[in-house]
């Protein structure tokens, strides 16, 4: 019988991580001079559980949350999101990208629907850089380190950010946070979706739970587990070489573009200096 | 039975130290200077006898290809600056040292009555993980003890130093009564009540005060940095491994602990373990191992 890899390796004490996050947030917004903070809001749990954290940091009057429907997202996505407006009192302004998306592919109709989503999220990216401009922010990330790892997300697109204070918590460890922060429960309890198309599901693209790859993930890339230790564990073989490629190959998304070296001092190889440099 | 001339007893024995916990300005020195002047006011005003700044308080921690821009060496006129500032109080502050052959040190300065008695350059630089300290400093070769006028015979440590038992070890041989640990230690592992980083730092400095017979003075620093989060959290652990003083974890403050050095004499009494440490046998046994491992 295969052995019950710990579970838990993905705890998380909610109180400190939302004391050290909150911190965070301020700590950055505030030494690069702003004092507000923008989000795409959709009414999922990662977006929600990221406006809970920046209505806390900053105060709700210092929060804009943008949602940006196109016209296949579902009426309950929109439900869910004004609920945790109402309920943090944050600001808000809703921003339709159903009209550029559409005038947009006119000229390409037969465009895969993969690119239908990036382009989704790319447009919903530059609005939100706009409105941070309008609004005096600095935009928040909403992509979860489950996400990050498996590539699950838009390069510049939603994963584009100012700072990303939920970066390093895997799905799973979200619902034990939102519930902590207060997250509505109908968002914790529904299923996640990029809201792309209809009847899109994270877990029917991925092919598996988050419950079960978070699990994986937690021993082969934080506890550096080895593939031999993690089959003997009772993890398939086929899964933990799935998900080793699906990292491995989108690694390229989570890195600046790569710049061919001429000089004597290159950016990220032999120029380095911290992103926080003088502040 | 005890005698009425022991000088011991004469001596004032309780000492005021200041934990300077911070939030230094990334590759700032000016802005750092400042906060260490209103620091040391305000010590000053607690009537601290000592005042302990975090490692590299003067410059932060991440500061990578910044390290020959802030520099200075330990005659700077900014530490002079503070150490006038600091008056009568003594101090420990952290800083880029840069010798006179150019390189660069994680170095930690002990002052006293406006002048700087021990300089401590950090040995043991992490470069693994987070850490990429080697990268950009000279690593320090010596882990000495000194004499101060007040407090005893001390130690300084600097953060990762705190993690080598040899350093520890070190001194022990010393004979110190302080032992003082400079850091900027950065959280990993949110599980439990505290991060685990901190749970290992009190396990340290519990240990140490114990084995040792000594005070032990850690002060680590708070704020982020590219993400990082250094949890402040800085304590004074007594000889008996009780913690006397407990700075709050994340924020800044300044916190004043007193510990009475009579408490020395009574937990040596108690547990003489530092008396009985058999220090030839340890050089003998090291000598050994050396000839084992690397020939004669």
């Amino acid at each position: 019988m295969a052995t019950e890899p710990s579970t838990g390796d993905l705890a998380i004490n909610c109180e400190l991580v939302t004391a050290i996050l909150t911190r965070f947030i301020r700590a950055e917004i505030r030494r690069a001079g702003f004092q507000r903070a923008v989000m795409g809001l959709s009414g999922g749990i990662d977006s929600s559980v990221v406006t809970f954290l920046a209505a806390r940091a900053l105060g709700p009057e210092n929060v804009l949350a943008v949602t940006m429907p196109y016209k296949t997202s579902s009426d309950a996505t929109r439900r869910d999101a004004q609920a945790v407006i109402a309920g943090l009192g944050v600001r808000t302004v809703e921003v339709p990208i159903s009209g550029s998306i559409d005038a947009y592919f006119a000229q390409f109709p037969d465009a895969a629907r993969l690119r239908l989503a990036n382009k989704c999220a790319r447009e919903r990216m530059t609005v939100l850089y706009d409105q941070s401009a309008a609004f005096n922010a600095l935009v928040l990330g909403t992509s979860n380190k489950s996400e990050l790892l498996l590539g699950y997300g838009t390069q510049f697109g939603d994963m584009a950010s100012a700072i990303n204070p939920i970066g390093d918590l895997y799905k799973t460890q979200l619902y034990p946070l939102a519930a902590h922060l207060g997250v509505p429960a109908d968002i914790l309890q529904k299923t996640p979706t990029g809201d792309l198309w209809i009847g899109q599901t994270d877990e029917g693209e991925l092919g598996f739970s988050y419950a079960e790859v978070d699990r994986l993930m937690v021993l082969l890339v934080d506890r550096r587990w080895r593939r031999a230790e993690l089959i003997q564990a009772g993890f398939a073989a086929e899964f933990v070489d799935r998900v080793a490629t699906l990292i491995r190959r989108n690694h390229y998304k989570r890195r600046m573009p790569v710049i061919a070296k001429l000089s004597p001092r290159t950016m990220d190889r032999d120029f380095r200096y911290a992103r926080d440099w003088g502040t | 039975m005890t005698s009425p001339t022991a000088t011991a007893v004469s001596q004032p024995a309780v000492y005021r130290v200041a934990l300077a916990q911070i939030a230094p300005v990334l590759a700032d020195r000016q802005r750092n200077v400042a906060l260490h002047l209103e620091q040391i006011q305000a010590a000053r005003q607690l009537e601290a006898d000592l005042v302990v700044f975090p490692e590299l308080s003067l410059t932060g921690y991440f500061v990578r290809d910044m390290v020959p821009d802030v520099a200075i060496a330990p005659d700077a006129p900014e530490i002079r600056e503070l150490l006038e500032a600091a008056g009568p109080m003594a101090l420990v502050l952290g800083f880029v040292e840069e010798s006179p052959q150019h390189r660069f040190y994680n170095t930690a300065l002990y002052a006293e009555g406006g002048r700087v008695v021990h300089l401590h350059r950090k040995v043991y630089l992490p470069t693994y993980g987070l850490f990429d300290e080697q990268r950009y400093f000279a690593a320090g070769d010596r882990f000495a003890a000194f004499n101060t006028a007040r407090f005893g015979r001390m130690g300084i440590l600097i953060c990762e130093d705190f993690w080598h038992l040899s350093a520890a070890a070190v001194m022990q041989a010393e004979e110190i009564d302080v032992l003082v640990c400079p850091a900027n230690s950065p959280g990993r592992g949110v599980d439990g009540p505290r991060v685990r980083t901190a749970e290992t730092y009190e396990h340290l400095s519990k240990a140490y005060a114990q084995l040792m017979g000594a005070v032990v003075i850690v002060v680590n620093r708070v704020g982020f940095e590219d993400g990082l989060c250094f949890w402040g959290g800085s304590a004074v652990t007594g000889p008996d491994g009780r913690t006397i003083a407990q700075a709050p974890m994340l924020d800044e403050s300044l916190t004043l602990a007193a510990f009475d050095a009579a408490e020395l004499r009574r937990q040596r009494l108690i547990t003489p373990l530092a008396r009985d440490e058999r220090l030839l046998l340890t050089i003998e046994e090291l000598h050994r191992i050396k000839r084992n491992r690397y020939g004669n």
